[in-house]
């Protein structure tokens, strides 16, 4: 069988309709309203893209939280990236949505036009043997991205390692889940009831990775895949433990997420990176929410190695990228939405991201 | 010795210019003797309307599977000329080489550029080549441009679509930019995915039969996808268009690639399918024309036109929910065609 055809099976509209009505009848009887959130960008497509939210009964209200890797970077990162791509001898390396993120005065799309040499790579080990093709220039790879990415970054850094490469280099803004699950759990405006926990990240992760954060704050967790039966099945066992006053960690997408995740895929992860604070665009700074390159592998971390003075960062006035990304804030509510700001012309990465809540909603959102 | 790269002073205009056009390039393409070539090529006259077209095409790689670039070059300019309604006459070729191509792969494009012509139809009847220096081009640019006869009383455009119409297509979508996209260096894609580069003027030909004045649009969703050209049709016809996801055809390999990739295979181009806007009665005896036809035995009723409005093109999600589908913002895949 070709394992491709997965992704038809988990669209059965039959199956679909079934769930739907279980969880109609899951939360008949609940008072108010539940504010179930989702941390992870493909989640948030996925919602939009098979028009979820209109389906589900009004008790449901779903909201997107900081999981979009490009989204939750902040704009210094960027003008960092920046700094680096106008050295002469520099040719950045990154996936494609950074390129076109806009930073304090520039963007890299911007110095591309200008002749800066940035290559849009599929995995950071193309960036290595660019760098071996290119002995004369520093190829810079910028490691955006959480657990999903980051143990194939530090293998990157590893095969270079062995190359004796001494021209490849990661400019990082390596992020970890589930801190800011905790901060947002915690911060008073805002009442997230459940969480519907990211697929990829807890591949690597495992499920056992939210039972700290299940025990700290009592809300339920759900580790759910993203293909729209997942989606209805993972919304189901949420609505669930909310209305039975449970807070557990289920998981959802147990064909592919194991309690204990990859061990050997966070192996390599922690050969190469440690634990640091990270400050997360719109939250702040969440203490060891983040992965930096430990002193052994410094030859290889950008900031360390190449040295550049950065601009002072300016955030865009007006947008909300900030709010929407701790979902207090929906993109329409925003007034830059679809006048100033649009994928032609982003102000917030938000709208940049193929995984944005702003991109999602301003492609496919246009429904009434 | 003949060289067997292409040299700059293939495009100088002496002997080496003299020597590509007549031993390799007009030999392949239209077989016009030496004796009977001019600046210009002489059309007899036509009844009736002309449509006139033209394209570039500088797509990488230039061999992909299923095709390359001189097969990609004809069948998209004859198809621009069918989707205007019109029976393609004649066509001219605009090469520009860069300098080190080698004269064996120059030679493959020509050759199915002329087997494409063969089967579309069609005369290459007049043409151009120019190299420049390694590294100011890419191996092989076309460009190609069509002449075609509209037959009277063929009245097709985009801003034809009305409310009730349904929308169909001739077969899977995103075939052809997954296909090049999967030949790219870097992109380990071990797919058995082919390009659906194919003329369409015949199948164009069977759709007037079986609808004649009820065929209200015909458009090819090259670069952009099945969803940028249907915006472009509902923001021209001032109607909503909404798809059923389920009735989508696409092939698991394409389906499965772009879930990989992260692309939606409603943007991906195609350079073999056509999109026929009909009345609802004449819906079902087009979609039995195209599928008889060859080039579109998984043909299928994808949508209708659902009311008079803005331009908005939306789309019935296989679980039931609705979702909008705007125009991409930037490029999904750069010079797939």
């Amino acid at each position: 069988m070709n394992e491709l055809n997965l992704t038809t099976a988990w669209r059965d509209p039959e199956v679909a309709r079934g769930l739907l009505a279980r969880i109609e009848r899951t939360v008949a009887g609940y008072r108010g309203e539940m504010t179930l959130m989702e941390v992870c960008g493909t989640h948030t497509m996925a919602i939009y893209q098979h028009g979820i939210r209109a389906l589900l009964p009004e008790t449901i209200r779903l909201i997107s939280g900081p999981g979009c890797p490009v989204c939750v970077t902040p704009v210094d990162y960027v003008d960092h990236a920046v700094a680096l791509v106008r050295r002469p001898d520099t040719i950045i390396t990154t996936f494609g949505d950074m390129v076109r993120v806009p930073g304090s005065s520039s963007s890299l799309l911007h110095e591309q036009a200008r002749g800066a040499q940035i290559r849009i790579v599929y995995s950071p080990l193309d960036a290595v043997a660019l760098a071996a093709r290119n002995p004369d220039k520093q190829v810079v790879f910028l490691g955006v991205g959480f657990e999903t990415t980051t143990p194939t970054v530090a293998g990157a850094i590893l095969v270079a390692e062995k190359q004796g490469l001494t021209n490849f280099s990661v400019l990082g803004s390596h992020k970890t889940m589930p801190a800011p699950m905790a901060a947002l759990t915690n911060d008073p405006e805002l009442q997230v009831d459940g969480y519907i926990c990211p697929a990829h990240v807890s591949t690597i992760i495992g499920v056992n990775a939210y039972r700290p954060l299940v025990e700290q704050c009592r809300v339920p967790c759900v580790v759910t895949g993203f293909e729209p039966l997942d989606m209805l099945r993972g919304i189901e066992m949420l609505a669930r433990q909310v209305v039975e006053g449970r807070a557990e960690v289920e998981n959802e997408y147990s064909r592919v997420v194991k309690p204990d995740g990859n061990p050997k895929a966070r192996r390599i992860l922690e050969t190469v990176f440690e634990p640091c604070d990270a400050t997360w665009r719109g939250i702040g700074t969440i203490p060891g929410s983040g992965l930096k390159i430990r002193t052994e592998y410094a030859d290889y971390n950008a900031i360390r190695k190449l040295p550049v003075s950065v601009e002072k960062p300016v955030e865009h006035t007006g947008c909300q990228c900030g709010e929407i990304l701790k979902g207090k804030v929906r993109p329409g509510d925003c007034p830059l939405f679809r006048t100033a700001c649009t994928p032609e012309n982003p102000v917030g990465a938000c709208m940049v991201s193929s995984e944005g809540t702003c991109a999602a909603e301003y492609k496919y959102g246009n429904i009434s | 010795m003949n060289p067997d790269i292409i040299l700059l002073g293939h495009g100088s205009g002496g002997k080496l210019s003299h020597q590509l056009l007549d031993d390799i390039i007009i030999p392949a393409l239209s077989g016009v003797a030496p004796e009977q070539q001019n600046d210009a090529a002489v059309l007899p006259a036509v009844d009736g309307e002309l449509a006139f077209t033209t394209d570039s095409y500088v797509v990488d790689p230039i061999f992909f599977p299923g095709g390359n670039i001189g097969d990609l070059a004809v069948n998209g300019t004859v198809n621009d000329l069918a989707m205007a309604g019109a029976e393609p006459v004649a066509i001219s070729v605009g090469l520009i080489l860069e300098e080190g191509l080698a004269i064996t792969e120059l030679r493959k494009v020509l050759e199915s550029m002329r087997q494409a012509a063969d089967a579309a139809g069609v005369k290459i009847v007049t043409g151009d080549t120019k190299v420049v220096p390694r590294g100011k081009g890419d191996k092989i640019f076309i460009n190609t441009a069509g002449i075609g006869r509209i037959p009277a009383g063929r009245k097709i455009g985009g801003n034809a679509a009305k409310p009730g119409d349904k929308v169909l297509i001739n077969g899977a979508i995103g075939d052809h930019g997954m296909a090049v996209l999967a030949s790219r260096e870097g992109l380990e894609l071990n797919s058995d995915i082919e390009t659906d580069s194919a003329a369409l003027n015949d199948l164009v030909e069977a759709l007037f039969t079986a609808c004649g004045e009820d065929l209200h649009v015909l458009r090819d969703p090259t670069r952009g996808g099945v969803a940028t050209t249907l915006r472009e049709i509902a923001g021209q016809s001032r109607v909503d268009i909404t798809l059923d996801e389920t009735a989508l055809p696409i092939h698991e390999s394409v389906r499965g690639a772009c879930a990989i990739l992260g692309l939606d295979p409603l943007f991906v181009a195609n350079e073999g399918k056509l999109l026929a806007i009909v009345t609802a009665d004449r819906a079902e005896p087009a979609l039995q024309a195209m599928r008889r036809h060859p080039a579109g035995g998984e043909a299928a009723i994808i949508g209708e036109v659902s009311a008079v409005s803005s331009g908005r093109v939306l789309m019935r999600t296989t679980i039931g929910g609705l979702r909008a589908i705007e125009m991409l913002a930037g490029e999904q895949l750069p010079r797939i065609c």
